[in-house]
């Protein structure tokens, strides 16, 4: 938590409002100030791509009634796959030069600002106050924007109904944790690659991990800070860029994207009116004939 | 107000005279065979069996779209196209009523109506996109998503298809013969005109900034801070050049009922639209660099992507634009014409650039709409011109109704 509040401060000094900190501060920065966020981190170091995961996954969520042993079938890895709809996480291999392949599993990042959900126009998409970001079905209309918007690529659409289309991405077993257990992943991953527990610790962790072992490690936390920061984290033996992670989407939490033009509708909306009520109030006083030539033939009709 | 009273025995009528252009049945169906009726009869036969496919078996069934290309066709023409080109509508209005440019008062009408039919089939073709389609209205009544541009262009579209019907009413209640009611809505013009400016501000420049969202996606050259302004002043280029390529049109086409007017004073009137656009098509220009330069993305301009950027900036805004000038400085309408459809043909460029062409760049493979996507784009917009014809026909758009004469 100390990392938190001392960036929390930092923020609050800079925008000098120390003494109205807590409410000036953003409704995520708030949140996280109050109630340990809880996270994940992926230690791909110790990943090696048994898909225990992707099978867990799949039951927890009722994705698919494969048996277990369908997961070894390694010729998946031939291609690299994304998240679909029946599939909340994958596992690809990235092979290398000269020494063993790098195992990475994929799954929605948990972000601590959503791009998914400043996206949503009926607010279908929500930061949990556990941490994850959760989807409620019953008010996604499909227009599909959430896609558009996740930096990293990760909802999915149910294409194929045509009633009841879903958008689908790991929930971090939101159910599960409210019933005080780990996601499904965590809880079977015989390496002890994914580690669960509040986002704090676990940067802290990662930190420790790669400061005792700089030389497994690069030293880079991926969602310590991407698009604002996630509570998904890795760490990693090999630059995140050669592991299909996006490396271009800079720190800012996505929302700050849009902030600005949302911002501009009201000055619009208040200048606006009366720029052309002037306009208007202005060109009336001068008179129709003034105003440009009357040219119609057949408005002799008029007044 | 003598056809509203129509009891059992006027209804016949009615009809005749509403509807059927005055012709019996018989004479009004043997004036449908027409080879243009022929070709759309064709069209509708072909999109609608797949309207039922999309709707019963799903937008896989028809489409190319996948997770990650959730927007194709339907968006980037059917919306954004749709919403930048249906522009005439307000650019029109606030001519005529609020600069009292009483010249555009016959361009109007129709800049409305095509104003409003072109909102209405963008929300005809959203709905193909959609995945729950029925659920349209949830952001206007069941859950506010406040934090999102997409709140923000459902509301104004959908508020602003009912200001244009507003303002289309008078040609309705003219062809109905409802005096009084006429009456009142032209009382609400100029109130509907500001209010559908400050709308269509709002929401031109909101489709842009939807992509604000996906700054890496969107290629570096088009992707910039700038993009609601950059598409609101575009519309704007877009509305006018469609005012003036309509009414080429409809010369064309409708010319019994322009026949009335002076093809000079129309060519004048021409000319003088397109000195307004060639402002704005030069702002945009010059809004095209200024955004490059903010962003300082001058190095992406010697790439492939970079010569395609220049074909759209150069070919499609500063060609245009050149014209409409020689078009003013010479007087000559056809020029006008030929700079119209050009600039209508580059901000589709650029829309379908934003969000198709360049749209995920950086992925090994392109989305190619499905050929049913594109037959449902060609059913939509046949079924726009239809409805346009069919109205334009009955009622006085294209010319004043001598009972109702230019009033202010
Ligand atoms: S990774 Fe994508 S889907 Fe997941 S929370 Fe972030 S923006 Fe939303
Ligand atoms: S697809 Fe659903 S969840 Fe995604 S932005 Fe649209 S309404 Fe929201």
């Amino acid at each position: 938590m100390a990392v938190s509040r001392r960036g929390f401060l930092k923020a609050a000094c800079a925008t000098g409002v120390v003494g109205v900190g807590a409410t000036a501060a953003r409704p995520a920065e708030a949140a996280q100030v109050k109630r340990p966020w809880m996270g994940m981190l992926t230690d791909l170091s110790l990943c090696v791509g048994c898909r225990k995961c992707e099978y867990a996954c799949n039951k927890a969520n009722a994705l698919s009634d494969d048996a277990l042993e369908t997961y070894d079938d390694k010729s998946v890895f031939e291609q690299t796959r994304r998240t679909d709809a029946d599939r909340f996480t994958v596992v690809n291999r990235f092979d290398r030069e000269g020494q063993p392949p790098v195992f990475v599993k994929r799954q929605c990042m948990h972000c601590i600002e959503p791009a998914c959900a400043s996206a949503c126009l009926v607010a279908a998409f929500k930061k949990s106050d556990e941490g994850p970001v959760i989807y409620d079905e019953s008010l996604c209309i499909g227009c599909r924007y959430c896609m558009v918007a996740c930096p990293f690529g990760m909802p999915a659409f149910e294409y194929s109904k045509p009633f009841t289309p879903r958008v689908t991405k790991c929930s971090m077993c939101i159910e599960r944790l409210r019933d005080g257990e780990q996601p499904a992943c965590a809880c079977v991953c015989p390496e002890e690659a994914i580690t669960f527990g509040p986002r704090e610790e676990l940067l802290t962790l990662a930190h420790d991990k790669i400061r005792e072992h700089p030389d497994r490690y690069v030293d880079h936390v991926y969602g310590e800070t991407e698009a604002g920061g996630t509570n998904w984290m890795y760490i990693s033996p090999v630059p995140f860029g050669d592991l299909g992670f996006p490396t271009d989407i800079g720190t800012k939490p996505y929302p700050e994207l849009t902030k600005g033009f949302l911002s501009s509708v009201p000055l619009v909306l208040t200048l606006w009116p009366m720029l052309l009520m002037g306009a208007y109030a202005f060109n009336n006083a001068r008179g129709p004939e003034l105003a440009g030539a009357p040219v119609n033939t057949h408005e002799e009709g008029g007044q | 107000m003598s056809t509203t009273l129509h009891p059992d025995a006027s209804w016949s009528a009615w009809t005749r005279d509403k509807l059927l252009l005055g012709l019996p049945l018989r004479e009004y169906l043997r004036t449908l065979k027409t080879p243009f009726n022929a070709v759309a009869a064709l069209i509708l036969c072909v999109g609608l069996p797949i309207t039922w496919i999309r709707f019963t078996q799903g937008i896989a069934a028809t489409t190319n779209l996948n997770n990650d290309y959730p927007w194709g066709l339907w968006i980037g023409f059917d919306v954004l196209c749709g919403v930048a080109l249906a522009a005439g509508g307000f650019c029109m209005a606030s001519a005529v009523h609020l600069f009292k440019l009483k010249q555009y008062y016959t361009l109007m009408r129709p800049a409305i109506l095509t104003g409003f039919l072109g909102y209405f089939f963008v929300v005809v073709g959203l709905c193909f996109d959609l995945g729950r389609p029925w659920r349209l209205p949830y952001p206007m009544f069941v859950s506010y998503g406040v934090t999102s541009v997409m709140f923000l262009v459902g509301w104004h579209v959908a508020l602003y298809l009912t200001v244009q019907f507003l303002e289309f009413c008078p040609a309705i209640f003219e062809w109905l013969g409802w005096k009084r009611v006429r009456h009142w809505v032209l009382k609400l013009t100029i109130g509907a005109t500001v209010f559908g400016v400050i709308l269509s501000t709002l929401h031109q420049s909101a489709l842009g900034a939807l992509f604000l969202l996906a700054p890496t996606k969107v290629h570096p050259l088009w992707y910039s801070s700038f993009i609601p302004v950059l598409f609101f002043t575009s519309a704007i280029a877009a509305g006018l050049s469609m005012v003036i390529v309509e009414s080429m049109l409809s010369h064309r086409v409708f010319h019994r009922q322009v026949q009335h007017e002076d093809p000079q004073q129309v060519d004048q009137v021409m000319v003088g639209l397109s000195r307004s656009a060639a402002v704005v098509l030069f702002t945009y220009f010059c809004l095209k660099w200024i955004a490059l330069a903010h962003e300082d993305r001058w190095a992406w301009l010697f790439t492939s992507y970079g010569a395609w950027y220049l074909v759209e900036v150069i070919g499609f805004v500063l060609g245009p634009c050149i014209a409409y000038f020689v078009a003013a400085k010479v007087n000559s309408a056809r020029i006008a014409r030929v700079a119209a459809v050009w600039t209508v043909l580059g901000i589709v460029l650029n829309r379908l650039n934003v969000s198709i062409f360049t749209f995920n760049w950086q992925m090994p493979y392109r989305y190619v709409p499905s050929w049913m996507e594109f037959a449902v784009t060609i059913t939509i917009v046949t079924a726009g011109l239809l409805t346009f014809r069919f109205m334009v026909n009955r009622m006085p758009v294209l010319y004043v109704h001598p009972e109702y004469p230019v009033e202010e």
